[in-house]
């Protein structure tokens, strides 16, 4: 049977590689390195055998290319079909997903094809002493964390949130390109994909962001999301925020953060006029070193913060903008 | 279109999950004291039904898998416009996990009959996992569509469904059977009308259980599910904590320094 193997998805969409598949490789390889596992890259598309290299640079020992023109661009009956019959053939014992929209959209319905377990949004994985994956998964806003284990079924799947793995550094390794090759009744009966219409995003991904002021309700008004965006923009970072800046119209929908949201790890976060609900939380709770600052000395927040600042933020932050910039008044 | 069928689920009202506690010995959310609502997105599925309804005269039927209580919020739902629900409530059916609902659920569907078309949420809150409706849809062997922002319908029930994705979206032609989950962004919920709500009342709520659905107790709830909760745990946050009052000068003064000594200017 050989060594066991754990699989990871890699998304790409027009031969661009999601980072998640990336922070994916990373994991399994710690986790193949405690297990004695090798680690496989699933790559599905057309024109895609190229990438292969990219994804053993960053881990892969195997990657299994199926390279199909009825690939591109995503279907979920297709990709399901060529997913499951690999998995049937080579039985891996772990299978990855990104908790991407096209990933929580796929990997239930290969679950459910393989009759199999599958955990959502995971935070974290672990082997145990049996070598079972733990499937450490956020409940209820984020308030608990549950760990999920697949005892008996085969693979152990889960989906992982993007952003919350480390994306490893890429080093010339060497690897085996394997490929698929798609049935001859590849399943194309489902909806027929018309457009696929792109918005390119206007500033730093979130993500991916290495300083991420977050704004809250207490920032009050326009006027003040403003100072924000100056202050990320001096810090070299990206703006996110809580709902209430969303429904207020301040911030738009791709900058929330949280459960709904976004997952953000950066090395800094300044988390202004939030009071610190778990649904919030839950997404910058990996962040390396976290300030807060509120009015309220009793705001939740700051139970998460590195740097616990009470004080009005309408006060702070120009000044803080000013000190900055170097241009503080001599008194 | 002749039928639809809604699957809704039960929810603890998010606006009181502050009060949700765990109990420390059997690891259990103690969710005594906290009221149910449909959950949101659920709502949107069920609007989407209604529409296609207000055009073509299909009956709506609303399934949900939850205790014998959650009978009032059926009723509310039957109170949007439903024609009539179907409840699945029996001991076996509990702790599944989200591939035993899906049996479960796919089983209902089968004994309910014919449909063109599934409504879902796109996720619930409380399991937030957003798998069932896929899982179904596997199981029912028809095609499914995941975050939906737009649906329309076109003529011999042939559909245009937009998918929400990362950078954009994705436009889909479709056609039923088909199975669809709704995110807020496809339409508004109705309010409720007295009238309606008057309706709903004489509307019926018939309530299966696995003696109904008969299937192998060793596929369903806890034991038939494939995954387990080894444990569950408060998240505990390792912070330092440090406090920082004073005047805003003050303040500024020291967070610039902290700034600049984290290396970020
Ligand atoms: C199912 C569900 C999912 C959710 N998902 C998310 C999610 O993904 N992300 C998310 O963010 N929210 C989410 N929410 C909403 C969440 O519950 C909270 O309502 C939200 O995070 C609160 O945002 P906030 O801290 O900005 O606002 P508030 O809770 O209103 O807090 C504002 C804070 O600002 C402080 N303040 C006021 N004025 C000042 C000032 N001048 N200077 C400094 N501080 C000041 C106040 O003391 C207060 O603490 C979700 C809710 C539900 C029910
Ligand atoms: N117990 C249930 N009863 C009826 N529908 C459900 C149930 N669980 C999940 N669903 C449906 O599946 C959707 C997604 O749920 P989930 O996969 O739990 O996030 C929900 O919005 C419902 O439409």
């Amino acid at each position: 049977m050989g060594e066991p193997q754990i699989w990871v998805f890699i998304e790409q969409r027009r031969n661009v590689v999601h980072d998640v598949g990336l922070e994916l490789l990373g994991k399994a390889r710690e986790l193949a390195n405690t297990g004695g596992a090798r680690v496989a890259a699933l790559l599905l598309g057309d024109g895609v055998l190229p990438l292969a290299d990219t994804l053993i640079s960053f881990g892969a020992d195997i990657v299994l290319v199926a390279d199909h023109p009825a690939l591109e661009p995503y279907r979920l009956l297709p990709y399901t079909q060529v997913l499951a019959e690999a998995c049937r053939t080579r039985q891996p014992d772990i299978m990855l997903f990104g908790a991407t929209s096209l990933g929580v959209e796929l990997a239930p319905r290969l679950a459910a094809r393989l009759k199999t377990g599958l955990s959502a949004h995971c935070i974290d994985l672990q082997l145990d002493a049996d070598g079972h994956l733990l499937q450490m998964v956020p409940g209820w806003g984020g308030g608990v964390v549950a760990t999920i284990k697949t005892p008996e079924h085969r693979p152990q799947m889960a989906t992982v949130m993007p952003g919350v793995m480390q994306k490893p550094q890429p080093a010339p390794r060497s690897g085996q390109v394997i490929p698929l090759t798609p049935s001859e009744d590849l399943d194309l009966s489902g909806p027929r994909v018309l457009e696929v219409h792109r918005e390119e995003p206007q500033e730093l991904p979130l993500e991916t962001a290495e300083v991420v002021v977050a704004g809250g309700f207490g920032v009050g008004s326009p006027e003040g999301w403003k100072l924000l965006e100056e202050l990320a923009r001096l810090l070299g970072g990206a703006v996110g925020a809580t709902r209430p800046p969303v429904d207020e119209g301040w911030a738009s929908e791709e900058q929330m953060i949280g459960q709904s949201g976004k997952t953000v790890r950066p090395r800094l976060y300044i988390g202004v006029g939030i009071s610190g609900m778990s649904h919030h939380v839950v997404g910058m709770d990996e962040a390396e070193f976290v300030v807060a600052i509120n009015t309220d000395p009793k705001a939740a927040i700051f139970e998460v913060a590195d740097l616990a600042i009470v004080g009005d933020q309408r006060e702070i932050i120009p000044l803080l903008l000013d000190e900055l910039r170097g241009r503080v008044k001599v008194s | 279109m002749e039928r639809v069928i809604v699957c809704v689920k039960p929810v603890p009202d998010p606006k009181v999950w502050d009060r949700l506690r765990m109990d420390p010995v059997t690891k259990t959310l103690i969710r005594e004291g906290i009221p149910s609502v449909i959950n949101p997105l659920d709502r949107h599925a069920l609007e989407a039904a209604l529409a296609i309804k207000d055009v073509s005269g299909a009956e709506v039927v609303l399934l949900s898998m939850a205790p014998r209580d959650a009978r009032p919020v059926l009723r509310e739902a039957l109170a949007m416009g439903a024609d009539r629900a179907v409840l699945l409530s029996d001991k076996a059916f509990a702790g599944s996990d989200t591939l035993a609902t899906a049996l479960i659920l796919t089983e209902a569907i089968r004994r309910i009959g014919p449909f063109d078309l599934i409504c879902c949420g796109n996720y619930t809150l409380d399991g937030s996992t957003a798998q069932v409706p896929s899982q179904i849809a596997e199981f029912l062997g028809i095609p499914n569509i995941m975050h939906v922002a737009h649906m329309e319908l076109e003529q011999d029930k042939r559909m245009v469904v937009t998918q929400k994705i990362e950078q954009g979206y994705v436009k889909l032609a479709a056609e039923p059977p088909l199975l669809l989950s709704f995110t807020k962004k496809a339409n508004k919920p109705r309010f409720l009308s007295f009238l309606e709500i008057l309706a709903a009342e004489k509307r019926e709520i018939s309530t299966w259980t696995n003696t109904d659905l008969n299937l192998d107790e060793s596929r369903i709830g806890l034991g038939g599910s494939p995954t387990k909760m080894a444990d569950m745990l408060l998240r505990e946050k390792g912070r330092q904590g440090l406090r920082l009052e004073g005047s805003p000068e003050e303040i500024a003064h020291q967070l610039a320094n902290k700034i600049r000594q984290l290396g970020f200017i």
